[in-house]
């Protein structure tokens, strides 16, 4: 009996059904940070001594970086939960994680490509980070590309999730990958076992986008995960009661 | 908080320009804002879109049916 929420949780009707609640909140919630966190990045943090105002894209390109490493982790553990135990809502969540993972490693690159121009005179170098960072997005896109692939749904969830394990030794090489080369990138100045190299004032400012990416995260995973659900479910009762309310 | 908060420009049109920095900082804010609220309206079309198209599918299905068994009716059989 101490599994039926472990069953419950499978079963994407109720996911659908007790997730509609939710949204409103988390929306609101990930849309102010997020705001907040923008204006005091923008506005109030001090200038950067070195960078002086091209620094202030941290706020976002620090987000987008961490959120698209953890983010895959979420796809790689749900392509793992929907092999094993044959999951159906476990490979709607990795088909789900997909797109907007692809979206976050991109913005990561953009703002680190835009943020390099005035900081290091180049847009682009094949550094260790940059390089395992476009592999994330190429492991994305590749997750991307086997869903559709295939004509069978079965074939289609097997081929992405594997794929999607087999991508996770990139994660570690992209956040190690400051300290084991030599590389024009920073190391990270946000630390959370040894004191952190950013001063507060800009600190305070990052940690409140970092936390809005992560709700942000979650608020379009869910929305993702209820519009694949209805597809994938149509031919079951409850989704055509709701077609129906809908037409 | 230790450290004082307060604008650091004096004056917006310094805010815009951010000492020659502003179009990369506005640029990355703007690509960054596009695709975050296209990751919102995405899922929410597909949705809506495959609940309506669904919901009218189903309808035409239903008055077909109903057509056939008045023709039928119709036609004596």
């Amino acid at each position: 009996m101490a599994w039926t929420w472990f069953h419950r949780l499978g079963s994407p009707r109720w996911f659908y059904e007790k997730t509609q609640s939710w949204l409103p909140w988390l929306g609101l919630v990930s849309v102010g940070l997020l705001i907040t966190g923008a204006v005091w990045g923008l506005g109030f943090a001090p200038i950067d001594a070195k960078q002086g105002n091209s620094y202030r894209i941290i706020s976002i390109h620090v987000p987008a970086a961490a959120v698209s490493m953890a983010g895959y982790y979420v796809m790689a553990i749900a392509g793992a939960v929907g092999l094993i135990w044959k999951m159906k809502l476990a490979h709607i969540v990795m088909k789900s994680a997909a797109p907007i993972g692809a979206v976050l490693t991109f913005l990561g690159l953009v703002t680190g490509a835009v943020w390099g121009k005035p900081t290091w005179g180049t847009w682009w170098v094949w550094d260790a980070r940059i390089t395992s960072m476009l592999l994330l997005l190429f492991l994305y896109l590749g997750v991307i590309a086997l869903q559709e692939a295939y004509q069978s749904e079965d074939t289609a969830n097997k081929a992405s999730a594997i794929l999607a394990l087999v991508g996770t030794v990139n994660i570690p090489i992209i956040y190690k990958s400051v300290d084991w080369w030599f590389t024009l990138h920073q190391p990270a100045t946000l630390k959370l076992t040894s004191e952190s190299s950013i001063h507060p004032s800009m600190a305070y400012p990052l940690i409140i986008m970092i936390l809005g990416y992560y709700c942000f995260y979650a608020w379009t995973l869910i929305m993702y995960t209820r519009s694949e659900i209805v597809h994938r479910e149509k031919r079951t009762r409850w989704v055509q009661d709701l077609a129906a309310k809908a037409a | 908080m230790a450290t004082e908060m307060s604008f650091q420009f004096n004056s917006l049109s310094e805010f815009w320009y951010m000492a020659g920095h502003g179009p990369y900082v506005w640029g990355c804010y703007l690509v960054t804002a596009m695709l975050l609220i296209y990751l919102v309206v995405m899922p929410l079309m597909r949705h809506r879109r495959f609940l309506k198209q669904q919901g009218r599918q189903r309808r035409l299905r239903e008055r077909n049916v109903k057509s056939d068994v008045l023709r039928s009716a119709a036609a004596g059989d």
